[in-house]
């Protein structure tokens, strides 16, 4: 059982807080990744769980055990760092064995399970070189079997793939996805790279200025933004935003966004209050565009249209505002062509425009 | 194409040139006062000077180490630079990982501290120094000589070993911290070793520092003289052969140590100079 707990985690350097109190529960064995821009406080957490640096305030759990005054031998942890930090005057056997030869392990089983974490991660033929013999990617490889061989409960990993080139990390992440199945752990992951943390996690726990603004599955975080940030950040194109005003007539509510009409879920029209400023977020595989005037559709103009092999990617003014679509590669569109966009009904967020969080 | 490849090749030359010139200018003098200390001491005196040792005679070694003093201060002088090595490097070691790995409460006070010792020359140093050392019954001895050295090489040494283990990656040590180690653990698995080639080349200044050093030497001991302080002070009523035997001795130790200690010098890890 390794669940961590974290409660009100707090960290600050000189004047600046890296964490605010951030509260979060990764369960036993789950992939959690924490994702966000550079300098939200991810790897500040990541550092407080390793016990790399020591937390401001707050408590932190690992499976029933208050850690947070434990330095991180004592945490039954093992972690991988951006940078690698492969030894360089070990061999690379040594380096996979550096942590079991810590628990004095015995020399037979230091070797089976040096020869265990090098089969997973394929770099058996290279346990006798020094790591300025191998590549970057092969050292990568080396220090992520170094973190595995220990068995620990949990494996943080601090931006892993950052260092590698596109292909390999493409590569890598889905052996990591392999990998990360096998060895039974509880993870956490940070990275600044929305694809990967949608990728692998279990959960996404998306942060900014120190805070989670989200906590969810990655079909959930990418479908349901809870802010305008996650939103944007989540996502590629990002997800469109268009400005609309709430209109309350007696019992119906409808908001008028991009020169059409729209009516909320009812679930939501409660939290509507008349004439609110109200942002309404639709992702751009969400839009139908197409060259004949559709009932209900927006109409826009388009400006750019670039291909992009499996679809073209339009970019469509409508009104002042711009809207990102997808369209079908077969469609032809032409830049100042008139068109209209069907919103998927059922894939609109609307976000309150003053504190830029979902309404729910 | 052609021209390119003959530049490359005449700048590789030139470069080849310039270091063969460099290693003769120092390797020549040594060379000769090799061939003077083996050579029969009457060979000193002869014109043309000769290049080999012919015949080969270790009589002006031996007429050297036989002359009074001798061996009891080649003995001095070990155990002075000896001293002085292990003083500086148990002080200098530690003192230049907390400069280069924590944020202290006047680290900068501290290091300018360090160097601003050696603003004092050897000069101011010694002579209250030997006073002192007069008054507390410790003079004439090698074992003050080697706080007196320790001293001397102690700046350079924290300066150097302080920028030695700041270009050894925090990472390293903070993995290893994960791995099982405590601070302690992680500074000895891998720092130290990282640091060995730099730690290396501090312990090599400071053996020849120590070894070579002589105004203190002289002002700090009578009886108990070192080696350079031996020799200088006896330089102008000595014969020629006992000169160039006794510069062939006292270069010989730091030419060895050097030998040894070469390895670690060059040993970038995992990539050795075969």
């Amino acid at each position: 059982m390794a669940e961590i707990k974290l409660e009100t985690v707090r960290k600050t350097y000189g004047k600046t807080i890296a964490t605010r109190d951030v509260s979060l529960t990764i369960h036993d064995r789950e992939f959690m990744v924490l994702l966000g821009p550079s300098g939200c406080g991810k790897t500040t957490l990541l550092r407080g769980i390793a016990g790399l640096d020591q937390i401001d305030s707050g408590r932190i759990f690992i499976g029933d055990h208050d850690v947070t005054d434990l330095p991180p031998r004592q945490r039954r942890i093992a972690m991988v760092f951006q940078s690698y930090a492969v030894f360089p005057h070990l061999t690379v056997y040594e380096n996979v064995a550096f942590g079991l030869r810590m628990q004095r392990i015995a020399d037979v089983d230091v070797k089976k399970r040096v020869r265990s974490a090098a089969e997973l991660l394929h770099i058996t033929d290279l346990l006798e070189r020094y790591p300025a013999q191998v590549s970057g990617g092969q050292r990568q490889r080396v220090a992520v079997a170094r973190a595995i061989a220990v068995q620990a409960e949990v494996l943080l990993m601090d931006e892993p793939l950052s260092n590698l080139d596109a292909l390999l990390r493409l590569e890598m992440r889905a052996e990591l996805k392999r990998l990360l199945k096998e060895v039974n752990s509880t993870v956490v992951y940070v990275t600044h790279d929305q694809v990967e943390a949608l990728s692998l996690g279990d959960r996404i726990a998306v942060m900014k200025d120190g805070a989670i603004l989200q906590c969810d599955t990655p079909l959930k975080v990418y479908d349901y933004p809870a802010t305008q940030f996650v939103g944007s950040f989540i996502g590629n194109p990002p997800m469109n935003f268009l400005t609309g005003q709430v209109k309350v007539d007696g019992s119906s509510t409808t908001i008028s966004a991009g020169g059409g009409t729209f009516k909320p879920s009812p679930l939501i029209q409660s939290a509507l209050r008349d004439s609110a400023s109200i942002l309404l977020g639709i992702r751009a595989e969400n839009i139908e565009a197409s060259a004949t005037a559709v009932g209900g559709a927006l109409s826009g103009s388009v400006l750019v249209v670039e291909p992009l092999g499996s679809h073209n990617l339009l970019t469509v003014k409508v009104g002042a505002e711009y809207v990102k679509v997808n369209a079908h590669a077969d469609v032809v569109f032409q830049p100042d062509q008139t068109i209209w966009l069907k919103l998927a009904a059922d894939k609109i967020r609307w976000i309150d425009r003053q504190s830029g969080v979902a309404v729910a | 194409m052609k021209s390119a490849a003959l530049r490359r090749y005449l700048r590789r030359a030139f470069t080849y040139l310039l270091a063969i010139v460099v290693a003769l200018w120092v390797l020549a003098p040594i060379y000769l006062l090799g061939v003077a200390a083996f050579s029969e001491q009457n060979a000193i005196y002869t014109f043309p000077k000769q290049f080999v040792a012919s015949p080969f005679s270790t009589d002006t070694i031996a007429f050297f180490l036989r002359s009074t003093g001798v061996s009891k201060a080649i003995t001095n002088s070990v155990i002075v630079a000896l001293l002085t090595l292990f003083f500086t490097m148990l002080i200098g070691t530690p003192a230049g990982y907390a400069i280069a790995r924590f944020l202290f409460r006047g680290r900068d006070a501290f290091r300018l501290l360090i160097v601003s010792t050696r603003a004092f020359p050897i000069v101011i140093l010694s002579i209250p120094l030997a006073v002192s050392f007069i008054e507390w019954d410790l003079y004439d001895s090698v074992y003050s000589l080697a706080l007196m050295h320790t001293a001397l090489a102690l700046p350079f040494t924290i300066l150097t070993t302080s920028s030695v283990f700041a270009s050894v990656p925090r990472d390293l040590e903070e993995a290893a911290t994960t791995l099982g180690c405590n601070q302690f653990e992680a500074f000895l698995r891998v720092a130290l070793p990282l640091a060995l080639p730099g730690l290396a080349a501090a312990m090599l200044f400071t053996f020849v520092l120590s070894w070579n050093e002589v105004f203190a030497a002289v002002i700090l001991t009578v009886r108990n003289r070192t080696l350079p302080a031996l020799v200088l002070t006896v330089l102008d009523v000595s014969p020629t052969p006992y000169k160039f035997a006794g510069g062939f001795v006292m270069l010989a130790p730091s030419l060895v140590f050097m030998f040894f200690i070469r390895k670690y010098l060059f040993n970038l890890w995992g990539r050795v100079t075969k």
